[in-house]
């Protein structure tokens, strides 16, 4: 190889690789460019979206949760209010195996087999990823060895939260009601009403009762706050925050004292009350015998609690002064009179001779008198007192079921009365029309006697008639029953009285009222029915007995209270007002299964009414009065 | 006094290089720093570290001639050879890759040593062979280049072995292999794709997928590149400011300080860093390939080219990764990421250009 060729062969070589060196030069100026592109691109051009896209990973929007109204009794006191506790709370998409944890946990917190099952519960209802409560409040010394053991259960944490609470566990608890977690229905009617968004982070919503109704008002604003977080979700501080607007105060018409005497004026009875104020509608105490402790709702009620309230024979969770439908019975004499008065088929003055029984005339089947043989010369005034069936039976008659369906419609028979909470019923004011359309028969004459004694197709809930006696009591104003009578602004404190919502006045003959009112009071003194339970008051009671059937008897047959096993035997009903002259409390009491109105319904109103009246703070334990007959 | 002991140190240092290297690793040690939170220097003094040795490291190399260095192409390249094997047979797996050799006193990777002894290899075949170089010589080169390839590929160490090739495959390329047969390659390549494609790892047919639509996988495999691009996007021309990035400090772009610190500094420092960056690199590359046209021996010249763009692939392949155009490989940016192996190879290779430009004039043709 000469050293020409060599040389050349060298220069070709450098030739070569500086040919190469700038290809790999351009390949590498390219190659920048398009990455300096690339960085523009996204830097420059879509800079804004990426900045959106930055802020959002960043910047979560929590809600502030607003704390729930408190709910008052017309004095202050406490029926509902937010508690603060400690809550061990579980996540179970984090949690791994729940069962196995709440095995070890409960080793270091006290967790019922109840808890388990409550929780069992709540995530079958619950198909989202939350977090469920396993117990509620935790004490000191609980959390702390929570906190000293947390790294053991992933999923599990311990949260203060406040909780609803009701200080007087079954006082009332028809009443107020209860809140509890939201479940998909809530969560459907929220969204229909526009509401998602400010039930965001909100757990619990109103289910029945005063909070139920008042949902709104308890409630509150949810506010606002803006969060950064960092890529694991933890909040590492807060850039900015809408304070929510805590749900205003109720003011309730109910009288705790009152509630609470009525309450335990019932013993061991089931039944109801509802006490009203007749000037205002202010109901002042409503009872539904047996009750159950709201508490057990708010975090979700565990399923062996559930079946016992749910499977009673007692049915405790049935609002029996709202939704009991029973027979008036003779409560409603003093208004089937006033309707004979206003529309002249009686006078004051005419008077039967009762021989017990009351024949009309083409039916074989006599009607009886509840007293065998009569009750002798009956006029107006006396037909209450005695409470005469048979004065009844002919008035009935002449007066015909759909003049009597015009004439109690006014008082609140037939309709929901419209008090401020859900669930009331209608009751049954029959008419021909009413029996046309039900049934598609024809009203038989017939039909109306038993009617004009409050038996037959006539229902009435206790709140109807409490209500209805307040119209007695009012002269023939309208009543509406109202269970919230203010409502305190949380922020300014301010409290807003809501109107009273009394109707018009019905116009009666001044005279007539009278008579029947008069007769009222009679019905307390000697002679009449409810004399005993009247004794020794210090205030002038009305009153008016009743007696509903719950089976029906054969012609003839002689009613035996002793034999009729307790479930079958009658109801007692009680309507009144007093004092007399100036009312200030109208009431109803059913006590079912009570047997005669006079013997134990009549007492209960009488501690009632002497708790209000009297001040008789306690009135000694119930005594049931064994009367012969009844009315 | 002091000038002589100055210029014993600094006689092989090229001043353009390491001026414009050490401005990249201040660099580095500022976004090192607001990654691990900005408020503790364990990282930034780890790095110091790293660099201290690496740069010594680079000292030693540039003052050893480049025919020593030629030299020791053999046995390194062999040595780096047995490791891998080694590595195959005795490595030990981390994260399901067998990367690692335990020599009882260390831990190494040899693959990365792979990195400069292959091209140290080749450049030394063709060297010898510069008389008359046939095709022959390129098929030698390309087994010797695909032998340690296909090791590490089978470790698998993608990231690393694209690297290693892309050493190797300069050189043969700056050697002069002739553009029929890279066409031929390129063809050649493209038709094989759905083969290479059944013989990828999921994780990285994943990744490669994920390249393409992101949002196919936000949390998992795509869950990187979208927080990368956020960070990147929402930085905007000016930046964030330094420690002011929000996907950076609250921990929204993972491996923040290694292989995506890229989008910590560009959230940070806007485009107007990221020019700073690419110009940096820039500067490096054309110097590097300065060196690498004044060399004296074929050698020289295909050893500084080929080490140059390597460097080049590094930096391209990583911002091309965090910026989301090229699939998510295991390759850190060089002279910034935290990590002391991949700077020491890196310094190790900027060492040998610097002895190749300090030496030129010694070195007889």
């Amino acid at each position: 190889m000469s050293i020409g060729q060599s040389l050349r062969d060298q220069r070709r070589e450098l030739a070569t690789f500086e040919s190469r060196l700038a290809v790999a030069g351009l390949v590498i100026l390219a190659a920048f460019a398009l990455l300096v592109a690339r960085f523009v691109w996204l830097q420059v051009i879509q800079k804004s979206h990426y900045h959106t896209l930055a802020e959002a990973n960043r910047i979560s929007i929590v809600p502030a949760v607003p704390n729930r109204g408190v709910i008052l009794d017309r004095h202050g006191e406490v029926l509902a209010s937010n508690e603060s506790a400690y809550t061990l709370e579980v996540t179970p998409a984090e949690a791994g195996n729940v069962e196995r944890s709440l095995e070890e946990l409960s080793q270091i917190i006290d967790i019922t087999p109840r808890d388990r099952r409550r929780l069992k519960r709540l995530q079958e209802e619950t198909r989202n990823l939350g977090s469920l409560p396993v117990r509620t409040r935790l004490s000191e010394v609980e959390v702390a060895r929570f906190a000293a053991n947390r790294y053991r259960f992933p999923g599990f944490d311990v949260k203060a939260r406040l909780f609803r609470s009701y200080p007087q566990g079954e006082v009332a608890s028809h009443a107020v009601g209860y809140i509890g977690r939201i479940n998909e229905a809530d969560l459907k009617r929220i969204e229909a009403e526009g509401q998602a968004a400010d039930y965001k982070g909100t757990l619990h919503i109103g289910k029945l009762g005063i909070e139920g109704a008042y949902e709104q008002d308890l409630h509150g604003t949810t506010g606002s706050e803006r969060v950064e977080t960092d890529a694991g979700g933890r909040a590492i501080r807060s850039l900015s925050r809408e304070a929510p607007q805590p749900g205003n105060d109720l003011i309730v018409t109910l009288d705790l004292g009152l509630q609470r005497a009525a309450e335990e004026a019932f013993g061991e009875y089931r039944g109801a009350l509802v006490a009203i104020e007749p000037k205002t509608g202010d109901v002042l105490a409503l009872v539904s015998k047996p009750g159950f402790d709201p508490n057990l709702f708010v975090d979700g009620i565990d399923p062996q609690s559930w079946d016992q309230l749910n499977n009673s024979p007692d049915k405790p969770l049935n609002n029996r002064a709202l939704r009991g439908q029973y027979p008036p019975g003779s409560t409603i004499k003093p208004f089937v009179a006033l309707a004979a008065l206003s529309a002249g088929k009686r006078t004051p003055e005419f008077t039967i001779a009762d021989p017990g029984v009351w024949s009309l005339p083409g039916v074989e089947r006599p009607f009886r008198d509840w007293k065998q043989g009569g009750h002798g010369m009956v006029n107006l005034q006396r037909s209450i007192v005695v409470s005469c069936d048979t004065y009844y039976y002919g008035l009935a008659n002449e007066l015909g079921v759909d003049a009597i369906h015009r004439f109690m419609t006014p008082f609140g028979f037939g309709a929901q009365t419209g008090i401020d909470i859900d669930g009331e019923l209608p009751g049954l004011q029959p008419s021909s029309e009413w029996k046309w359309r039900r049934f598609k028969q024809r009203w038989y004459a017939g039909d109306t006697i038993s009617v004009g004694i409050g038996q037959g197709y006539w229902l009435a809930t206790p709140l109807q008639l409490a209500a209805a006696t307040a119209v007695l009591a009012n002269d023939g104003r309208v009543v509406k029953p109202r269970l919230v009578r203010a409502v305190r602004d949380s922020r300014t404190r301010e409290i807003r009285e809501l109107p009273v919502r009394n109707g018009p006045t019905l116009a009666f003959r001044p005279e007539h009222l009278a008579l029947v009112k008069a007769a009222m009071v009679d019905v307390m003194r000697p002679g009449g029915t409810a004399a005993r339970a009247a004794e020794g008051a210090a205030y002038q009671m009305a009153g008016k007995t009743g007696t509903a059937q719950v089976i029906g008897m054969k012609a003839g047959e002689k009613y035996d209270e002793k034999r009729v096993k307790e479930r079958h035997r009658d109801h007692a009903l009680f309507i009144a007002f007093a004092p007399a002259e100036n009312p200030k409390i109208a009431l109803a009491v059913l006590a079912e299964n009570g047997g005669g109105g006079s013997g134990t319904a009549a007492p209960i109103a009488r501690r009632v009414l002497d708790y209000y009246l009297a001040g008789r703070r306690n009135a000694g334990a119930f005594v049931e009065i064994a009367e012969p007959g009844g009315d | 006094m002091i000038n002589r002991a100055f210029h014993l140190v600094a006689r092989r240092i090229d001043a353009p290089l390491m001026v414009t290297i050490a401005l990249a690793a201040c660099l580095g040690l500022l976004v090192i720093y607001s990654a691990s939170g900005g408020h503790s220097f364990d990282r930034v003094l780890g790095q110091v570290r790293n660099l201290g040795i690496a740069l010594a490291a680079l000292w030693v190399v540039a003052n050893i001639p480049p025919q020593a260095i030629m030299r020791l192409a053999i046995p390194v390249y062999v040595g780096g050879l047995l490791l891998l094997i080694g590595v195959a047979l005795f490595g030990e797996i981390r994260n399901g890759a067998r990367r690692w050799l335990n020599l009882g006193f260390t831990t190494i990777q040899p693959s990365e040593i792979m990195k400069i002894a292959a091209p140290l290899m080749l450049a030394w075949y063709f060297h010898i062979h510069r008389e008359a170089l046939r095709f022959r010589h390129f098929a030698v080169a390309a087994v010797l280049l695909a032998i340690p390839v296909g090791l590490i590929v089978r470790q698998p160490d993608l990231g690393t072995a694209i690297l290693v090739f892309a050493s190797g495959f300069f050189v043969i390329f700056l050697a002069g292999l002739s553009w029929k047969v890279i066409g031929a390659l390129a063809v050649g390549g493209a038709a094989s794709l759905p083969l290479v494609w059944g013989l990828l790892h999921d994780y990285q047919r994943r990744r490669v997928l994920t390249l393409l639509d992101p949002q196919q996988d936000p949390l998992g495999a795509g869950y990187h590149i979208i927080q990368s691009t956020i960070a990147i996007g929402s930085g905007g021309i000016l930046g964030k400011g330094w420690l002011e990035g929000t996907q950076s400090q609250l921990d929204f772009i993972p491996e923040r300080s290694t292989d995506f610190i890229l989008a910590v500094f560009a959230e940070e420092f806007g485009l107007v860093g990221v020019l700073l960056l690419v110009t940096l690199y820039l500067t490096i590359v054309s110097r590097g390939l300065y060196i690498a046209a004044k060399a004296s021996t074929p050698f020289g010249r295909l050893t500084a080219g080929a080490l140059t763009l390597t460097f080049f692939t590094y930096a391209f392949v990583n911002m091309g990764m965090v910026s989301g155009i090229l699939p998510v490989v295991g390759v850190p940016l060089p002279l910034m990421s935290y990590g002391g192996t991949a700077l020491l190879s890196i310094m190790m290779g900027f060492g040998i250009l610097m002895s190749i430009w300090t030496h030129r004039h010694l070195v007889s043709s």
